[in-house]
Formats: structure tokens, sequence, C-alpha cells
């Protein structure tokens, strides 16, 4: 692979529309602020001194990662429904074509990729496989599950009549066990979020760099373009 | 026919007056308006009281011994008269086959009209060899009669949900009531608790009694009454809780001044009672009261989430003893960590081409 950006004809496809941009970064910006708010909930900062009356903490830590929560979960909504009415591209992470081969050949080709076994990845114009693939079952139901399990959690404080316990609580607590599995789940999956934030972002570091396709600017302006023009993809 | 409780009560010695005390008392107790006071003496002087037959499994009396407190003089003295109780192996005077033959009698005749009573809980490994009554495994006792009752109440948390004997191992496979195979399919209502609270006890006894009816139970059993809200929702540190005020550790300065306990492990924020608000001894303290943690001794598989003093419960299945941070933190390291040498290896790589280019 050759690292010179040679001549070629700049190709641009417009891959991710409005909406689904900003989907993610609100999403990223709801997620940093939901696990280092959580964080704090089950391991609280050091106590402070003097009258209760004259502190919040604990109030604004939940306060904050509830207002995250609910932020997370209307954009999550718009992002169900952008599916629908989006583009091909706003339909990929929830449906990647698990039953065709040639999905699956395309992720071995980008483990052996990443492996450093083939000297160049395919060229695609939205997820490449292995991102799709991970974007649907750690990232997706991630997501799915946090909501889920964080409204149970809510209707605890909510109470018993309050939608969200009638809705969620009601079922999903039994169906743990009791409410500290509950808590423990919910903790155990915000960790499982973190680390497919980590290899997310350094994937995306990487291939924005190494890669034959731009990455990070097309999750800002939409637009993917390609550092080279030959056939393969 | 048995007696009517009012019969019972003046035949104690017990005064009209006191009598109608206790009706209120029982009124609020239960979460009713005063409305209701003259409905619940109306019921005590014209209702037979009910035949209760009291079993004991698996368990340590810890549910006979708070059911005895109830606090109210009154109360208790009308609750000892108010239920029938035909057999309690713990405190009854009978023994032996005399014992035993009560509960055929009862069963002969008030049969689908009695309560069972369940404290503890059968034991199912080895055909129930582990727990033995008069001869026969409580597990054939247990089902036996609930064949023939009306409704069972399964006390405390041995009862509703297996608690200690049935903690891993679990080497007798001891096993709580609705989770016993085969039996007879009537309504449970579980009391949890290690013990339950005696006036929740009494309460849920009293209810049944006065609206011939069992009372509104959540999506687990429990009366709503008193399950329906956590410690935590009302316990009376929680603006220490809200403040970002704990206890760090058992002897500071945060203890002394009766910081919000979290810190240190309770488990009133996933435990729910009525202890915070009902209290114990006559509504005396509760254990956050006394500068204790919760241990969530109402909650299901109480035992197995780990230590009293931690938040985290214990995540088993990882070979050693970890909680959801150390399982997330280290993977985070790792996933961390192969990133950078990932990257690193990637840096190596295109420095080697660009060599190879040039």
């Amino acid at each position: 692979m050759s690292t010179k950006i040679t001549a070629h004809k700049e190709e641009a496809h417009y891959i991710y529309e409005a909406p689904v941009r900003l989907w993610h970064w609100v999403n990223a910006f709801a997620i940093v602020a939901l696990c280092i708010t959580g964080y704090l909930i089950g391991k609280p900062f050091p106590s402070v001194q003097g009258e209760a009356s004259d502190h919040y903490i604990m109030g604004y830590v939940r306060w904050i990662h509830f207002a995250s929560a609910y932020i997370l979960m209307v954009g999550f909504a718009g992002r169900v429904y952008w599916a629908f009415v989006g583009n091909k591209h706003a339909r990929q992470i929830f449906l990647p074509p698990i039953h065709k081969l040639g999905f699956w050949q395309g992720v071995v080709h980008e483990l052996l990729w990443y492996a450093f076994i083939v000297p160049e990845p395919k060229k695609y114009e939205g997820h490449n496989p292995l991102a799709a693939l991970i974007m649907y079952f750690v990232f997706l139901w991630g997501m799915v599950f946090m909501i889920l399990t964080g409204l149970a959690l809510y209707g605890e404080g909510t109470g018993m009549d309050s939608w969200q316990f009638d809705y969620f609580s009601s079922w999903i607590i039994p169906l743990f066990g009791q409410s500290q599995d509950v808590h423990t789940w919910h903790r155990l999956v915000m960790w499982i979020l973190i680390c497919f934030a980590i290899t997310h972002i350094y994937a995306a570091l990487r291939e924005d760099i190494m890669s034959r396709q731009s990455l990070i600017g097309t999750m800002i302006s939409g637009w993917r373009t390609f550092k080279d023009s030959r056939k393969d993809d | 026919m048995h007696e009517t409780f009012y019969e019972v009560m003046r035949r104690q010695g017990i005064t009209r007056r006191s009598f109608l005390k206790y009706c209120s008392l029982a009124a609020a107790a239960l979460g009713l308006g005063p409305s209701f006071a003259p409905k619940i003496a109306h019921a005590m002087e014209t209702k037979p009281r009910i035949p209760v037959l009291w079993l004991h499994g698996l368990e340590c009396t810890c549910c006979s011994e708070s059911f005895i407190r109830s606090a109210h003089p009154l109360a208790k003295d009308v609750i000892l008269s108010m239920i029938s109780l035909d057999y309690d192996d713990t405190i009854m005077a009978a023994a032996g086959d005399q014992a035993e033959a009560i509960i055929q009698e009862t069963i002969e005749k008030y049969d689908g009209n009695f309560i069972l009573a369940v404290e503890g809980n059968p034991p199912l490994n080895e055909d129930g060899m582990y727990c033995i009554i008069n001869g026969k495994p409580f597990v054939e006792q247990l089902k036996h009669t609930a064949e023939h009752a009306k409704a069972i109440i399964s006390w405390g948390s041995c009862a509703s949900w297996g608690c200690v004997q049935a903690a891993r191992p679990n080497p007798t496979r001891a096993t709580p009531v609705h989770k016993v195979p085969g039996l007879a399919n009537k309504p449970i209502i579980k009391v949890p608790g290690c013990p339950p609270i005696s006036e929740v006890m009494t309460a849920v006894i009293t209810y049944i009694l006065t609206f011939e009816k069992l009372p509104a139970l959540d999506s687990q059993g429990r009366p709503k009454m008193f399950y329906s809200q956590r410690i935590h929702d009302k316990c009376y540190r929680r603006p220490h809780f809200d403040a970002g005020q704990f206890v760090e550790e058992f002897d500071d300065e945060g203890a002394r001044k009766g910081y919000c306990l979290y810190k240190v492990g309770c488990k009133g924020p996933t435990t729910y009672n009525a202890c915070a608000s009902t209290r114990w001894n006559g509504g005396l303290s509760f254990p956050i009261q006394a500068g204790h943690p919760c241990i969530g001794c109402s909650e299901d598989g109480f035992w197995d989430k780990g230590s009293f003093y931690e938040r985290l419960s214990n995540v088993h299945g990882f070979g050693i003893e970890a909680d959801a941070d150390e399982i997330g933190g280290t993977a985070a390291a790792v996933v961390g960590g192969a990133a950078a040498i990932h990257a690193a290896a990637s840096t190596v790589k295109r420095i080697a081409q660009k060599g190879d280019d040039a």
C-alpha cells in the first residue's frame, strides 16, 4: 500500500444525511455524560461536610444522568425513524446482511486487514462489514439494553403507577431477579459500551489515516471521499 | 363455629374502648382512611376467626419471633386471638401425635377455608429428607395442607425467596414455596424479610379478615401496601444522599453525624420494604437509624450478591470474585491497551512502507 495520495479523480458520495450526523454527535456526547455520571452514581465523589441543605451533589449528578438519558432516548427514537425514511445507509447498522456470504467474506477481509495480513482494505461507501457487524451486535443491542434497564431503574424512583414502572420496572426487575441485579447488569453493559467507544474512536482515527476513504470528515459533512480511484471495492 | 374476634377479646378482658382504639390503629396501619375503622370493628364483631395452620420448614423461627412482638400490646393480644391459630409447632401447647392430629382435623373441618402460613421452605434433595416433621419430609406436609387451603402466606425470605439455606450452592435444594413442584395452585402472598416487620405480618392478616379478600399484590406477589417503595425512597437519611454526604468508614465523622450509608454498602436503594416508614420494635428504630447499612434482607437472593458492605454485586461466573467495575475496568484497560499496541504496530508498518517507497 502506498501512503502517498497520487493524483486521482475525486469521487464524493453523500452517505450520512444531516439527521444521522446530528444524532451521532448528540448521542456521543450523551453517552460520555451518561458514563461519567453513571460511574459517579455507583461510586460517588468523596463526602462533603456542612449542612445537607447546602449541597445537592448527588442530586445534580443524577439529574445530569437522567436528562442525558432522555436526550439519548429521544435521539434513538429519531434515529430509528430515520432508518425507515432515510437513505439506504441510514438502515445499515439496523440490518447487517448476515445471511449473505459476501458480507462474511468482507468481515474476514477486514479482520485480515487489521491483523496486518492483507496489504490494503477494500473501499466501502457506508460501514465496512466488520464495523456494521459490531455496530449491530454490540452498539445497537447495547443501546437497547441500556434504555430498557435504565427505564426500569428510573421507574423504581418514579414509583408504582408511573409509566416507567408499569411498562419497564414491573417486568424487567423480576426478569433479572431483583433490583440489584439490574443495577449490576446496567453497569456491566456500561463498560461494554465504553470498550465499544474506545474501539470505535481508535478504528475511526486509524481508518481515516490508513484506509482508502474518508472517515471522520464524513461524519461531519456527510460526504465520503476516496483516496484512490482504483476499482477494487 | 369459631368465636368472633370481639367475643374472644371481651372474654380476655379487653374493654370495648380499647377494642375500638385497636380498630382505628389497624386502619391507620393499613393505610386506610378513618372511615374504615368502623368496618374493621364490624368485621371483628361479626366474623368468625380465620383458622390458620402455621407450618415450619427449614427456617430459624425469626418470623415467629418477629410476629409475637407486634408492637402495640393490644394489637398483639388481638392478633393472637384474631386468627384461630390451630397449629404452630413452635408456640403450641400440644406436641407429638396430638399436635399432628390437629392438622388433619382442621383440613376436615375447614376444607378450602383456612389460611396456610408457611415459615421456612422445603428442601427437595434426597426426597426432602433434610427436613423431617413428625417422621415425614416437610415437603409432603406442605403439599398436603396446601391442597386444602384457601390461600398461602409465605412468611419471610425463606418461604418467599429461599434465603440463607438456598444460598449458593444450596446443597439441600431448599426451594421457596411458590417454586415447589406439584404444589396446589393456590394464591400465594409473599411477605419477605428476614424476618418481616411484625406490624406488616399482622396487618396482612387483618386485611384478609376485614375485607375477606387478599391484599393487592405486586408483580412478584408481595402486598403493594408494604412493598411498593424502596427503603431509600422513605429513608430519613436521604437528604444526605442527595447532598453527597456519605459515611466513608464506620468510625469517621460522617458516621457520627448520621450521613448516608450508601458507600458502606447500604442496600436501601434496591430493597423494597416498609422499614423506613413502619420501623421496628414499636417504631423505635430500624437498621439505618442505628447506623448500619440495610443488607436488603427482603430481596430475592440477598445472600448471593457479595459483601453486605459493598454497593456493587459480586458477579458470578468469572471464576474469581469480581464486581462490575473490576470486570469492566479490566476489559476497558485491555481494549485500550490493545488499541495502543495496534496503533504502534500500524505506525511501524507505515514507517517501514515509507522506507520501501523511498
